[in-house]
C-alpha cells in the first residue's frame, strides 16, 4: 500500500512539473522570445486557458501527500519553511501578473507585469529544482523526525547542509534551463510566425546546454548521496529512467532538426518525467533521507497514514482522478491548435 | 511574542483574508446560475438579453475574485505543514482526506468549467453554457463542503481512532463526511455566503439606481439580490443559526458560555444583548439583558439551567474570551439587521415600490461590506470558541504548532503576508470598482476572440 501511494504522489507531482513546467518555461523565456505586444499576447494566450488548471496539480498533489504521508508532509513543509513561503509569494505574484496584464491598457503597467511574470517564473523554476535536490541530498533530521534548514551554510553537502549548496544550486540551474527549453518547445508548438522561429532557434541553442548539465548531474548526485546508486543496483528496472532521459534528449534533437514540433514537445515531456521518476527511484523506499547522525531517514512505512485511511483513500482517489483527467483532457482539446495569428477584437 | 502566538496570528490572518474571496464566489455562483436560468427559460427576448448580459457581468466579477481566492488559497493548503506541523502529523490520517478530496474533486472541476463559462459562450449551446455555470457553482460549493468537513472534525471529532504511534486515523469514511456538526455548519456557512453575494448584487443595483445609470440592470440586480437576500437572511437565523447554536450548547458548552458571556450557571438564563465582559471580576459591564431568553433559545423552556463558565476549570475556558464575546455579538447583531433590511426591501419589491425608495436604496448600497464583517466574525466565533483546543478534547493548540520554526521566522513571513495582502486588497478594490463603474455593457478588454485566455476584465 505504501508503495502504491509513493508512486501516486510521485506521479501527481510529475504531472504537475510537466504541465505547469511549460507555462513556467514560457514565463522564463517570455521577455527574450516575445518582443512586441502582439507576440506577448500570443504567448499569454498560449498558456491562458490552462495555467490555472496546471497549478491545481500542485495543490491536489500536496493534498494527497498530506493525507497519505502526514509525517513527511509535516516534517518537510516545516523544515523548508522559508523557501516554501517564498514559493507561495512567488505563486501569488505570478498568478496576479498574468491576470492583471490582461486587464490593463497601459503600456507602463504591462511592462511591469511582464517583468514580474517572467521574474517569478524563473525563480520558481529554480526553487523547485533546488527543492528536489534538497530531498535527494537529504536533510539533517533530528531524533523527532523534524529539522529546520537555514538558507545556506558553507555551500557544501555533508552533515551540516543549507538549503543552498553547490549541489542544490546545480539542481536549480538545471530545472531553470530544462523548463525554459520545455517552454520554448511549447511556444513553438502553439505559435506561428516570428514567435515560432525565435523559439525554435533558441531551443536549438539551449538543448546542448541542458544535455551537458543533465550528464553532469549524474556524478554530482552520486557524490551528494552515494546511497542513491545502491537503490539503482537493487532494482534493475530503475535504469529504465536514465535510459529514457537519453532517448528523449535525442528525440528532441532530431525533432528540432526536422521541424517536428509535436515530437519535440513530447520528447521534452518525457525528459522531465524520466528525470523525476529517476530521482524517485533513487530515493525509494526512503522519502526523506537523513544526513548526519542524529536521526534516521524517513521511509515510506514510517510516514504512511493509518491502514484504514489509505485504503478508503484509494477508492475515492481513483474515482476523482479519472474525473480530473477528464477535465484536463477536455480543456486541452477545446483549446487545441495554434494560437490564431490575428487576434482581432483585442483591447480597446 | 512567543512562537505559538505568532503562528496563530499568522494562520488567522491568512485564512481570514482568503475567506473574503470564496464567500463572494460561492454566493455569486448561485446567483449567476439563477440569472442564467431566467435567461434560459423566459420567452421574452428583451428579458433574455438583459439576464444574459447580467450573468456575463457577474461572471467577470466572479473571475476577479476567483483568481484572488486561488492565490490566497494555495498558502492555506501549505500552512498546515509549514506552521502546524505537529497537528498535521497527528491528524493527517483524518483531515488529510477531506483536504485532498477538495483538490481532486472540486478545484479541477472549477478551473475547467470557469474557462468555459467565461469564454465558451459563442462556442457552445445555451444549454451547455448554463451547464457550465452550474458546474462552477457545484465546484465551489463542493469545495466549501470539504473545507467545512475539515473544520467540523476539529470542532467535533468523529469516526477516528488513535494508533499506537499517537497519530489519528479515520475509521469510517462516511462517518467523517456525515458528521452532524459539518452539515449544520455547512448550511449556516453557505447561507452566509449567499448573503454576501446577495448584498453585493443588490448594492450594485442600488448604486445604479441612485446614480441613475445602467438602470435597466439596476432593477435586475435589485430584484435578484433582494429575493436571494430575504431567503438567505432568514435561513441564516432560523433554522441554521438556531440549530447550530443548540448543537453547540450540547457539545461545546464552554464555548457557548463564553460567547454569551455567562460566567455563572443560571436557571432561566438571560440573554446579554450588549455589554463588556470583564474576565478578571467575572462580570459583564453595562449589560443590556433580556431575562430567560437564553434558556429558551437553547432548551426551549424558560426555566432550564444553562451551564456557565464556573462549571469548567479555568484552563478550559476559551482563551480570548472578550474577543469571542464580541465576535459572536457582532455576528448575531448584524444578522438581525440583515433580516430586517432585506424583509423591508422584499416587501417594497413585492409592492413594486423598491426602485424609487431612495431612503432604502441608500442603506442597501452602504451595507455591502457588512456581510464580510459578519462572516469573519462568525469564523472568529467558531475558532476562538474552540480554544484552547485545536481538536476539541483531543489536542491542544499549544501542542500543534511547528516547534522548529522560531518566532523570528514566523514573524518574518507574517509581515511578508501582511505587506503582500495589503497590496492585493488595493488591487482587488480597484478592479472590482472599475468593473462596476463601467457597467454591464462595457466591452471586454482582452477577450481573446477565440477564448484564448482565462482572464477577463
Ligand atoms: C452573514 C453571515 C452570518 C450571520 C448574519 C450569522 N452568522 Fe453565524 N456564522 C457565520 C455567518 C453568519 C459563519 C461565518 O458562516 C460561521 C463561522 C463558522 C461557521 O460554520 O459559520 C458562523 C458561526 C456561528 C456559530 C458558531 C459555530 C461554531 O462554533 O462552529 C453560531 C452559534 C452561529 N453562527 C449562530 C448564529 C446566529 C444565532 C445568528 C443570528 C443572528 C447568526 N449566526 C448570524
Ligand atoms: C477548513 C477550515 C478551517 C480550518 C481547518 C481552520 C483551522 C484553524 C487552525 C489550525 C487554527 C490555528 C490554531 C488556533 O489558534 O486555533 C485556526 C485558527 C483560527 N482560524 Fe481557523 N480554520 C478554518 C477556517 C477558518 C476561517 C474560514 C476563518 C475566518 C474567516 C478562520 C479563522 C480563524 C481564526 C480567527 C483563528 C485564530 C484563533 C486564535 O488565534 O485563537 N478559520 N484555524
Ligand atoms: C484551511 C482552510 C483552507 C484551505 C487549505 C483552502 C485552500 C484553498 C485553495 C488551495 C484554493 C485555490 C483552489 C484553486 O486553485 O482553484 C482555494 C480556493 C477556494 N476556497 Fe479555500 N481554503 C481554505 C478555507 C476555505 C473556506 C473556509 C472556504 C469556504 C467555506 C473556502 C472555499 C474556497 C472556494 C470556494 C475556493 C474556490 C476559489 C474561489 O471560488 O474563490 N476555503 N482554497
Amino acid at each position: 500500500m505504501g508503495t502504491i501511494w509513493f508512486w501516486i504522489v510521485a506521479a501527481m507531482l510529475t504531472i504537475y512539473v510537466v504541465l505547469d513546467g511549460f507555462d513556467l518555461g514560457v514565463g522564463i523565456v517570455y521577455l527574450f522570445v516575445a518582443r512586441d505586444e502582439q507576440d506577448r499576447r500570443k504567448a499569454m494566450h498560449a498558456i491562458g486557458p490552462v495555467w490555472d488548471g496546471n497549478e491545481v496539480w500542485l495543490i491536489a498533489g500536496g493534498g494527497t501527500l498530506f493525507f497519505a504521508f502526514p509525517l513527511l508532509y509535516a516534517s518537510s513543509f516545516s523544515g523548508f519553511y522559508l523557501p516554501l513561503t517564498i514559493v507561495l509569494w512567488l505563486l501569488i505574484v505570478r498568478g496576479l501578473s498574468i491576470e492583471l496584464r490582461a486587464h490593463t491598457h497601459d503600456s507602463v503597467y504591462k511592462t511591469l507585469f511582464d517583468a514580474t511574470f517572467s521574474f517569478s517564473s524563473l525563480v520558481l523554476a529554480v526553487f523547485f529544482g533546488a527543492a528536489l535536490a534538497n530531498v535527494i541530498r537529504g536533510v539533517p533530521l533530528g531524533p523527532d523526525n523534524y529539522f529546520f534548514l537555514p538558507l545556506w551554510t558553507d555551500w557544501r553537502t555533508g552533515p551540516n547542509p543549507g538549503i543552498l549548496d553547490w549541489y542544490t544550486v546545480l539542481g536549480g540551474v538545471l530545472a531553470g534551463l530544462a523548463l525554459a527549453l520545455h517552454g520554448l518547445l511549447y511556444l513553438a508548438l502553439k505559435a506561428a510566425g516570428v514567435l515560432n522561429t525565435r523559439s525554435t532557434m533558441l531551443a536549438k541553442r539551449l538543448l546542448p546546454i541542458v544535455a551537458v548539465i543533465t550528464l553532469a548531474s549524474v556524478p554530482a548526485t552520486v557524490i551528494a548521496r552515494p546511497a542513491s546508486l545502491e537503490h539503482y543496483q537493487q532494482h534493475g528496472i530503475a535504469w529504465l529512467a536514465p535510459a529514457m532521459v537519453v532517448v528523449s534528449l535525442a528525440t528532441i534533437a532530431i525533432s528540432l532538426a526536422r521541424g517536428w514540433e509535436w515530437r519535440a514537445f513530447l520528447g521534452s515531456c518525457t525528459y522531465l518525467a524520466s528525470m523525476l521518476v529517476g530521482a524517485a527511484a533513487g530515493l525509494y523506499p526512503v522519502v526523506l533521507p537523513s544526513v548526519g547522525t542524529a536521526g534516521r531517514s524517513i521511509t515510506i512505512d514510517e510516514a504512511l497514514a493509518g491502514p484504514h485511511a489509505v485504503r478508503v483513500g484509494l477508492v475515492w482517489w481513483a474515482f476523482g482522478i479519472l474525473l480530473a483527467i477528464g477535465y484536463t483532457v477536455t480543456v486541452y482539446w477545446l483549446f487545441r491548435g495554434k494560437v490564431p495569428e490575428h487576434a482581432e477584437g483585442y483591447g480597446h | 511574542m512567543d512562537a505559538l502566538t505568532l503562528h496563530r496570528i499568522h494562520f488567522a490572518f491568512t485564512i481570514t483574508f482568503h475567506y473574503l474571496f470564496p464567500q463572494l464566489t460561492m454566493g455569486l455562483a448561485l446567483l449567476i446560475v439563477a440569472m442564467k436560468t431566467v435567461a434560459l427559460r423566459t420567452q421574452d427576448v428583451d428579458q433574455r438579453e438583459r439576464y444574459d448580459v447580467a450573468a456575463r457581468f457577474w461572471a467577470r466579477i466572479f473571475a476577479i475574485n476567483f483568481v484572488l481566492g486561488v492565490v490566497t488559497g494555495i498558502p492555506m493548503e501549505f500552512q498546515f505543514g509549514t506552521n502546524w506541523s505537529e497537528f498535521s502529523r497527528r491528524t493527517g490520517g483524518v483531515i488529510g482526506q477531506p483536504l485532498a478530496m477538495e483538490g481532486v474533486f472540486s478545484f479541477f472541476l472549477e478551473s475547467a468549467f470557469l474557462g468555459l463559462l467565461l469564454f465558451g459562450e459563442r462556442r457552445i449551446s445555451r444549454r451547455l453554457h448554463w451547464f457550465a455555470s452550474f458546474m462552477v457553482f457545484l465546484g465551489s460549493w463542493i469545495s466549501g463542503f470539504f473545507i467545512i468537513v475539515t473544520d467540523a472534525w476539529m470542532q467535533h471529532p468523529v469516526a477516528y481512532q488513535q494508533l499506537p504511534n499517537g497519530t489519528y486515523e479515520v475509521t469510517s469514511f462516511w462517518g467523517l463526511l456525515m458528521n452532524p456538526w459539518a452539515w449544520l455548519q455547512y448550511a449556516h456557512n453557505m447561507s452566509g455566503a449567499v448573503i454576501t453575494g446577495a448584498f453585493v448584487v443588490a448594492a450594485t443595483g442600488a448604486l445604479y439606481m441612485l446614480q441613475q445609470k445602467h438602470q435597466e440592470f439596476g432593477r435586475v440586480f435589485l430584484k435578484v439580490g433582494v429575493v436571494a437576500g430575504v431567503i438567505s437572511c432568514i435561513a441564516q437565523i432560523f433554522p441554521t443559526g438556531d440549530l447550530h447554536g443548540k448543537y453547540m450548547a450540547r457539545h461545546q458548552p464552554a464555548a457557548v458560555a463564553g460567547m454569551e458571556g455567562l460566567f455563572h450557571s443560571t436557571p432561566g438564563a438571560p440573554i446579554v444583548l450588549m455589554g463588556q465582559p470583564d474576565v478578571e471580576r467575572q462580570t459583564i459591564d453595562n449589560p443590556l439583558v433580556v431575562n430567560k431568553v437564553l434558556s429558551f433559545l437553547i432548551y426551549g423552556t424558560t426555566a432550564a439551567e444553562v451551564k456557565g463558565l464556573d462549571q469548567f476549570p479555568q484552563d478550559q475556558w476559551p482563551s480570548a474570551l472578550p474577543l469571542l464575546f464580541y465576535s459572536y455579538h457582532i455576528m448575531a447583531g448584524l444578522g438581525t439587521y440583515f433580516a430586517a433590511l432585506m424583509t423591508t426591501a422584499g416587501f417594497l419589491l413585492w409592492r413594486g415600490k423598491l426602485y424609487n425608495a431612495r431612503w432604502l436604496l441608500w442603506p442597501i448600497m452602504l451595507s455591502f461590506p457588512l456581510p464580510y464583517v459578519a462572516n469573519t466574525a462568525g469564523w472568529m466565533t467558531a475558532e476562538l470558541g474552540r480554544q484552547p483546543w485545536l481538536v476539541y478534547g483531543l489536542m491542544r493548540t499549544s501542542e500543534g504548532y511547528s516547534k522548529h520554526v522560531g518566532p523570528g521566522t514566523s514573524l518574518f513571513t507574517l509581515l511578508g503576508f501582511l505587506g503582500m495582502y495589503s497590496l492585493l486588497s488595493i488591487l482587488w478594490i480597484v478592479m472590482v470598482y472599475t468593473a462596476i463603474q463601467k457597467g454591464p455593457r462595457a466591452p471586454v478588454v482582452d477577450q481573446g476572440h477565440d477564448a484564448h485566455t482565462l482572464t477577463t476584465a
